[in-house]
């Protein structure tokens, strides 16, 4: 069976007062129906515009999709027309963003904002789109539908509006859910709720999710395979039991080292990664982990190392000493 | 350790606890706090129509030296509670005493010589250092406001003694907030509340807002300078991991109220209130293999509106165990194992 959406060799740019930034620089990965991947990584490595260049979202001046092909079940997303992409939009693939109270409109009711979804891109009439909306509303656990489709956003707590935003993403029986820091701005036990409600929607509905984040908790508990990113590039991928229990990348072997976890006897000390991420206009041509690296290499100072196969089955990394790694840092350690 | 927990114990069951002016006795004792807001209607005639409980009787005691976490969700008021301590706001009731006097009823004036001796973390890097003022003012501010080190050459002087301590090379001295990363910028924040030599410091959510590279590294900080310094800290915070790494002893906050207290490895390895048990549920651990052996049912409900809480235990609407009972009585702190107490009338 071929991939839902492939992404090949994704370049997006934004010309900034400092400079150009190469804020996605050559990504590429795949999605099979069904599945939940997860792009994690820190603020600035291009989880999020990574996503929003598939979704041709970028805003142009002062960014560009300069490169690459999205194919999304069977076609070039990068090739549609502005109005048939606005269709791919809300109708094959359903978006969550992270603060559901920018992303709704705080003028129209829930109710309005479901049912537009539905008329726009199913064609249905308001009777019939009302009835979609208060099944959706049951779907993502919402009582007391009638009520609530009458209400503002203001009204609702963020929990109940990260809800809504799910209503309106499945609204359409997408085929792909693209999720960016869904439950960031939530709480731990409502950050939960909403978790195990889109893992059972999608499980059940056999939509395929991208859960972007930065949470390694979160892609441990959700997601079957991991792209782990760093200053613009795909650093690791693989299955998360793979990447969790034999890291490849030493940016990937870090972060997993620097949390705290609960299930593990008290550290008498973090490790942390030292040093501050790229400033991403002042890149030179080597590894950009390079400079907080513990374990470079002359080498990797001279060109970006490509994305091999490393580890276990489907297990990628980018790193000139990813076959060396367990017993360098073994020894460290 | 015995003997703030002693402390604690007495002070929970009600006994008096004597007079600990000097140098003897925990540094901070806050009983009976309450802190509401007014909730008011109206455009001209303000009409009075209810109060947030933000902090609705809180007893806390903090031993020198010790760093206690202070754990909850959004709204649950552990926020007031720093901002109660370092009284930026002033409390409704109930006392804090801070090194035996008390700190809720202080005028202008004692609360200046106060402040040299309790400072603040923020969490947020971007909106607590002012953009128009370079790094090396920032941090001189306290010093020039309370007369510290009224020497400019001196006080540049301790600036850069101060970043140093803070992981900054000195001439950062010379940089805007702007030009800085996440993680500098917070080691500014932590600089700046260095600066007057204070005891104690309330970090609220100082971590937070940080990557997870940088987390770790401003952990590490905090606690290089807790040893240093033997300073006490009133930490803050929501996540679960990050407290059980840094803090002696944990307080749960819900609705206002402290629901479970106890020493750091007990609270987690003996979670007894059920609200401390659904929130270590949720916090998901990074590992898959651990996370598919995990059952895991997420605690229904939303946490309730703090002007109008329910009667009786506030967490009963979303507890698995409740009983009648728990709608009518409000639960008090009970010492169900030796240090550990529990805001729980169902659980043994």
């Amino acid at each position: 069976m071929p991939p839902l959406l492939e992404v090949i060799d994704l370049h997006t740019e934004f010309r900034t007062g400092a400079g150009l930034v190469r804020a996605v620089d050559g990504i590429s990965y795949t999605v099979d129906p069904g599945e939940t991947v997860a792009i994690v990584g820190e603020s600035g490595s291009g989880k999020s515009v990574s996503a929003l260049s598939l979704l041709r979202l970028i805003p142009d001046p002062p960014g560009r999709v300069t490169q690459g092909r999205v194919i999304f079940a069977g076609r070039d997303l990068m090739q549609l027309s502005e109005e048939q992409m606005r269709n791919v939009r809300g109708g094959d693939i359903g978006m969550v963003f992270q603060e559901p109270m920018t992303s709704l409109n705080p003028v129209l009711t829930i109710g309005r904002q479901i049912t537009e979804t539905i008329e726009q891109h199913r064609g249905h009439d308001p009777v019939a789109a009302q009835r979609r909306a208060i099944e959706l509303l049951g779907l993502v656990g919402i009582a007391d539908s009638e009520r609530r489709l009458k209400q503002y956003p203001h009204q609702l707590s963020g929990g109940m509006r990260q809800r809504i935003m799910i209503a309106i993403a499945l609204a359409c029986d997408p085929k792909l859910i693209i999720a960016d820091e869904p439950t960031t701005a939530l709480d731990v036990t409502i950050q939960a709720q909403i978790l195990e409600l889109m893992q059972s929607l999608t499980r059940r509905l056999g939509v395929a999710l991208i859960i972007i984040t930065h949470n390694l908790g979160v892609v441990a508990r959700y997601a079957s395979r991991v792209n782990v990113m760093y200053a613009g590039r795909i650093v690791e991928s693989g299955s998360a039991a793979a990447l969790y229990h034999d890291p490849h990348h030493p940016y990937t072997l870090a972060l997993l080292r620097s949390v705290p976890r609960l299930d593990r006897p008290r550290q008498a000390r973090l490790d942390p990664i030292e040093g501050s991420p790229p400033d991403l206009t002042r890149l030179d041509r080597g590894c950009s982990f390079r400079p907080r690296c513990r374990f470079a290499i002359a080498r990797c100072a001279e060109a970006p190392p490509p994305l091999e196969a490393a580890g276990a089955p489907g297990q990628f990394a980018a790193c000139y000493r990813s076959n060396e790694l367990a017993a360098v840092a073994g020894e460290a350690a | 350790m015995t003997a703030i927990a002693g402390d604690v114990a007495s002070h929970a069951a009600g006994k008096p606890v004597g007079n600990t002016a000097g140098n003897q006795g925990p540094l901070l004792q806050v009983r009976g706090l309450r802190m509401h807001f007014p909730v008011t209607e109206g455009m001209i005639a303000r009409r009075h129509v209810g109060d947030v409980k933000a902090v609705d009787g809180v007893d806390l005691v903090i031993g020198r030296g010790e760093t206690l976490g202070l754990v909850g969700e959004s709204g649950c008021g552990k926020t007031t509670m720093g901002r109660c301590i370092l009284r930026l706001e002033t409390p409704t009731a109930g006392e804090i005493l801070y090194d035996g006097v008390d700190i809720a009823k202080l005028g202008r004036r004692d609360l200046v010589a106060l402040r040299r001796r309790i400072q603040v973390i923020f969490q947020d890097p971007y909106s607590s250092l002012n953009p128009r003022m370079k790094v090396g003012s920032i941090i001189g501010e306290p010093m020039r406001v309370h007369g510290v080190e009224p020497d400019a050459g001196r006080r540049s002087a301790r600036v850069a003694e101060l970043l140093s301590l803070c992981g900054l090379n000195p001439n950062f001295a010379d940089r805007y907030p702007h030009e800085m990363s996440g993680g500098q910028r917070q080691r500014v924040g932590i600089a700046r509340a260095l600066a007057l030599n204070p005891e104690f410091i309330v970090c609220d959510e100082a971590v937070s807002a940080l990557d997870v590279s940088i987390q770790a590294q401003i952990i590490n900080l905090l606690e290089d300078l807790r040893d240093k310094f033997n300073l006490t800290y009133l930490f803050i915070a929501h996540d679960l991991s990050v407290v059980r790494h840094l803090c002696q002893r944990v307080a749960v906050m819900y609705l206002g109220r402290v629901v479970e207290l106890a020493a750091c490895d007990e609270l987690f390895d003996n979670p007894l209130h059920p609200y401390t048990r659904a929130l270590l549920a949720a916090v998901p651990i990074p590992d898959p293999v651990v996370e598919a052996t995990r059952a895991f049912q997420p605690v229904a409900g939303e946490v309730p509106s703090p002007i109008n809480p329910p009667p009786g235990c506030v967490f009963h609407p979303r507890c698995t165990l409740a009983v009648a009972e728990c709608r009518r009585t409000r639960p008090q702190l009970r010492e169900l194992r030796p240090n550990h107490w529990v805001a729980c009338d169902v659980v043994q």
